[in-house]
């Protein structure tokens, strides 16, 4: 075991190991990945795989138009069936806000090129014939959104950067990250130190914990969010369906399983990770509301992760002005996954002091600071 | 002789075994790589017998493996149970 790194990462979720893959594809391997439970033991192994660029901000559209780009070559370029799947995003509309804010999103989505249509309640019900329309406004689609299965993305990663020989040291907690003045110095871990001056931090819902360790104060707050699984049946479903409305999204993944999650509005901060029966009581309800022939269907398991959430759902990446070289890549707000390749590419960048291949400077934790924030409306589950 | 370790999502001794080389050396892990406890059975036969495999492989006792956490519901539970429907129960 390594005691000295060029960089530090810290959590072994989808964005800390796709920023060492893209490090070690620039033949950078000098890379030390700290995971305090297993890999993708975080949000990256217990979210829906939505890959979804219908967003009503236009940092999370740039990011997830050009990262669903980069998942169609993924499973080649990992040789790994990633089981991506472009089905389209359903998005349901319905009360009269929705439909302003819709309208608002979708002018803003064609302009930046993205393709979402508007689609009546009867055209929605023509793509999914067992939809219940009775409430449904009016929605949006876009084909090219879609789902992927979160964990052969994570192993993928993790299978080439120990080919590479990156060390990827699970079980490992970081204590403290010691600082010389405005340098990094060292990570002092649970399994020693490691001398480095550059740390990512892409810990998610304990980022803010992270950060705190050099007296950076970032505005993330984590948040449970429950999901869960049904038995698999033959595939039906092609689009993922979501209401903002309700909170709900749910989509049928390549294997058959119904996957799909809904939000609690009165959720409190902090770490959970437990399951509750107020999820599992008002996720069957919702969803035989939304499709009355799933009143049929078992459900097999249900579990919890955490939403690393930021005052606008946009996430923090690059640099802090205290410390040098400590580069944020969390506060993702529930949409980490679908954006992390992007960002990945793009925090390998600057850590080899390449200039960005895409302009992040709006993401940067800076922008807390009495900027107008553009505000993130759409946010599910 | 393949020896089924999981009949649920149908994976065998020999992937287990391999994924174990890959570096997946705890439960937790091979559920999450191999979809090892994710099907119907949620686990009841595949995580003992996958216990055994893993200790030996790795010099410990089978109760030295931590155990997945467990999931509800325990068994498979209709949607429309769960949504209270009068009909169903």
């Amino acid at each position: 075991m390594t005691d000295k790194a060029g960089a530090v990462i810290i959590g072994g979720g989808v964005n800390g190991l796709g920023t060492a893959y893209h490090l070690a594809k620039k033949g950078y391997t000098d890379v030390v990945i700290l995971e305090k439970s297993y890999i993708c033991s975080g949000a990256s192994g217990r979210n829906g795989g939505g890959i979804r660029q219908q967003w009503s901000s236009s940092e999370n559209i740039k990011l997830a138009m050009e990262s669903t780009k980069m998942f169609e070559e993924l499973s080649d370029e990992l040789e790994e069936d990633l089981e991506f799947i472009q089905g389209g995003y359903l998005v349901l509309a319905f009360t009269d806000d929705e439909l302003e804010q819709f309208k608002e999103n979708v002018a803003l989505q064609r302009k930046m090129g993205l393709d979402t249509e508007y689609v009546s309640p009867e055209e929605a019900k023509e793509m999914v014939p067992q939809l219940n329309i009775s409430k449904v406004k009016a929605a949006t689609f876009n084909q090219s959104d879609g789902t992927v299965y979160p964990f052969p993305v994570v192993h993928g990663y993790a299978r080439v950067l120990r080919e590479t020989g990156v060390e990827i040291r699970e079980h490992t907690e970081v204590l403290d990250i010691e600082t010389s003045g405005d340098e990094i110095a060292s990570v002092r871990t649970s399994d020693g130190k490691i001398k480095t001056d550059t740390v990512v931090n892409a810990a998610g819902g304990w980022s803010s914990d992270i950060a705190d360790m050099v007296g950076v104060e970032l505005p993330n707050k984590p948040y449970r969010h429950e999901i869960m699984v049904t038995e698999p049946f033959a595939r039906f479903l092609e689009p993922m369906i979501i209401s903002f409305h309700h909170g709900i999204y749910f989509s049928q993944s390549k294997h058959g399983n119904i996957v799909g999650g809904i939000g609690n509005p009165d959720e409190k901060e902090g770490i959970n990770q437990r399951s509750s029966l107020w999820f599992m009581r008002t996720m069957a309800k919702t969803l035989v509301d939304f499709i009355p022939q799933f009143r049929s269907v078992n459900m097999l398991r249900q579990w919890a992760g955490l939403y690393d959430t930021t005052p606008d759902a946009q996430p923090i990446i690059g640099p802090v002005p205290e410390v040098r070289r400590f580069y944020q890549l969390n506060g993702f707000s529930g949409h980490g996954f679908m954006v992390s390749p992007v960002v990945d590419k793009v925090t390998a960048e600057l850590i080899l002091g390449e200039t960005p291949s895409m302009d992040i400077d709006r993401l940067s934790v800076e922008r807390f600071e009495g900027m107008d924030l553009e505000q993130e409306y759409s946010v599910v589950g | 002789m393949t020896v089924t370790i999981c009949r649920c999502e149908d994976i065998t001794e020999e992937e287990i075994v391999e994924a174990i080389e890959d570096g997946y050396t705890e439960l937790e892990s091979l559920k999450r790589h191999l979809r090892l406890a994710m099907g119907q059975c949620q686990g009841k036969t595949c995580i003992p017998l996958t216990e055994r495999i893993l200790a030996r492989k790795l010099g410990k006792g089978p109760d030295d493996m931590d155990e997945p956490t467990a999931r509800p519901p325990s068994r498979q539970v209709s949607f429309g149970v769960l949504a209270g429907d009068e009909d169903d129960r």
